[in-house]
């Protein structure tokens, strides 16, 4: 019984992107690879205006060691099946239990939250890089700037071969370029050691991956002069800006990376006392 | 329908449950789950004299049941707040009260002197607890002497609804009421945070950024609730119980254990309306056991 209860508070007040907390059925839940899962699930009151670079906070039931939600990026939206696609790496007890999820159970979602990706102008060349679970909102991303027009190019890392994530998805936007740090697939190294990410001009570059990869890609761009969008994925609570913990460093002060963020521009971020 | 009507000093509640400092921002981010009118108050965030950044990332550690946070008071300040936040906070259909903290008694009290001219702000809660500063905060919650000296001095600028906020974290609390009591506070709430830490075994370091910080979340709330059973019958005064609430039931247990209102504060990041289902059930708690009034079952606990 308590399964069918549908929790569904929209907003009252006013603002543009309201923010809603609701069950939402699993409609798949497929590996990937090694630790990844895409889970895709269904928004039985209909899924509202969700932007690129978004985030849900899930809430984690059955795993007595799980007390927080897990913020998980918005990987893909599809608005004709009504479901939106979440990318998961086990990480601890919390993910792992996501991981086995099985289609028709519940799973409640706070979300839409955090601010946006800006997204490209027409005619700008632009690359959609990062690695493992970081290239989680580069899909949507990818999808929304395609849908505006532009091409997308995609630069993706990994540790290696088997660490490769499905990428078709990517393919059908625009062309994807592969960095594995053994080399077993793609160019040997970062994704910033990839030619097409080293020698072509680029408008913009969208980072989203581990830490020392947007670092490396952010002081890339830096140097080269280029508009650079990092999106970060610090440790947070509550996902609403009411518990401060998720902060970083920026010239305006400690901001919140899942209000004020999760997307930077790495101009305004102090990445070198963050570290 | 019960009477969920409470008064605390002079100042009468719509209903026992108040969103706690430091989890509910200014409101205005918890407002898309919930109507904050429907709400006893809000505690807005602590507010210190001087803007404050807070200590580095990392400030968080979820720990079994609960989460360590070492926020560090990270606000804009007493003049940021009047002239961008308080306008807004004025229109809110709920008593809004404000968490004040400084460094030094000057501090406690020129900031107190600041929020009794705002007409809107009908209380203050006194936080003489925080476990995330290394001045001020705790250290006057911890020693009886500056407790005594830090509300004394506050009570004399300010005339509103005074609101102690106690630390666990010391061997008797009842002395805290008692001293609360004595210099003049309408009401003490606790607990603040207990003092914790957490160490990553992996990278073999400490897992926040000060090494410590304040434990929350129902880890602490048999801690919790037997402060405020003890408390409510060393003082004559309200007590405003918090620490470890999740729902209506953990509410209804601090209010039988003698808390006149409580708080809600955790619970709030992992359900973000969860300040008004608590209202709704205590309500239903009482039309269940056929009680008038919330005031009914008080400090039930205590009455045979």
């Amino acid at each position: 019984m308590t399964d069918s209860v549908q929790i569904v508070y929209f907003c009252t007040q006013g603002g543009l992107m309201k923010k809603r907390i609701e069950d939402l059925t699993v409609i798949e839940n497929r590996r990937l690879a090694e630790s990844f899962f895409l889970i895709k699930v269904s928004s039985p009151g209909g899924l509202p205006e969700i932007n690129p670079g978004q985030f849900v906070q899930a809430l984690v039931t059955e795993s007595p060691a799980t007390f927080l939600r897990r913020p998980l990026s918005v990987h893909d939206v599809d608005r004709n099946m009504n479901t939106i696609s979440l990318l998961v790496q086990i990480a601890g007890p919390g993910t792992e239990r996501l991981s086995r999820l099985n289609p028709g159970e519940k799973l409640n979602l706070v979300y839409p939250l955090g601010n946006s990706f800006t997204l490209p102008s027409e005619g700008e060349k632009v690359l959609l890089t990062g690695g493992g679970c970081g290239m989680a909102p580069l899909l949507y991303l990818g999808r929304k700037i395609s849908e505006s027009g532009v091409q997308p190019h995609f630069a993706l890392g990994f540790r290696n071969r088997s660490r490769i994530l499905g990428h078709d998805e990517f393919k059908t936007l625009g062309p994807v370029h592969l960095s594995t740090e053994d080399g077993s697939e793609g160019h040997r190294g970062f994704v910033t050691d990839i030619p097409a990410f080293r020698d072509e001009k680029w408008d913009r570059i969208y980072c989203c991956g581990p830490e020392p990869m947007m670092k490396a890609v952010a002081a890339a761009c830096i140097r080269r002069g280029i508009f650079c969008e990092v999106s970060l994925e610090n440790l947070m609570a509550c996902g609403l800006g009411i518990c401060l913990c998720c902060v970083v460093p920026t010239t305006s002060g400690n901001l919140c990376s899942c209000t004020d963020g999760p997307v930077f521009n790495v101009n305004d971020l102090k990445w070198q006392t963050s570290g | 329908m019960a009477d969920l009507r409470i008064k605390i000093g002079p100042l009468e509640f719509r209903n026992p449950v108040i969103l706690a400092s430091g989890t509910c921002g200014y409101g205005a981010e918890l407002e898309d789950f919930m109507d904050l009118s429907e709400l006893g108050g809000i505690i807005v965030k602590g507010t210190t004299l001087e803007p404050r950044e807070g200590n580095p990332y990392p400030r968080m550690a979820e720990t079994p049941s609960g989460m360590l946070n070492a926020v560090g008071l990270q606000n804009k300040g007493i003049d940021y707040f009047e002239k961008n936040i308080y306008p807004h906070l004025a229109e809110y259909d709920t008593h809004v009260i404000v968490n004040v903290n400084g460094n030094t008694i000057e501090d406690y009290v020129e900031l107190s002197r600041r929020l009794d001219e705002l007409k809107a702000i009908p209380a203050i809660e006194l936080n003489i607890s925080c476990p995330n500063v290394k001045k001020g905060g705790m250290i006057f919650g911890t020693n009886p002497a500056s407790a005594r000296e830090v509300i004394s001095a506050v009570r004399k600028v300010y005339h509103k609804t005074l609101i102690v906020k106690l630390s666990p974290n010391v061997t008797d609390i009842t002395e805290f009421a008692r001293i609360s009591e004595e210099e003049g506070a309408e009401a003490v709430s606790l607990v603040n945070t207990l003092l914790g830490m957490a160490i990553d075994a992996r990278t073999m370091r400490p897992k926040l950024s000060t090494i410590t910080g304040g434990l929350s979340g129902p880890a602490i709330k048999p801690v919790a609730l037997r402060m405020v059973w003890q408390v409510a019958r060393a003082v004559r005064i309200p007590v405003i119980g918090l620490g470890g609430i999740m729902n209506a039931e953990d509410a209804i247990e601090f209010i039988l254990a003698g808390a006149t209102a409580v708080q809600v504060g955790t619970v709030s990041f992992i359900d973000p309306g969860a300040g008004t289902s608590i209202v709704k059930g205590i309500e239903k708690y009482l039309v269940e056991k056929e009680f008038d009034s919330v005031s009914r079952i008080t400090g039930l606990i205590n009455r045979n």
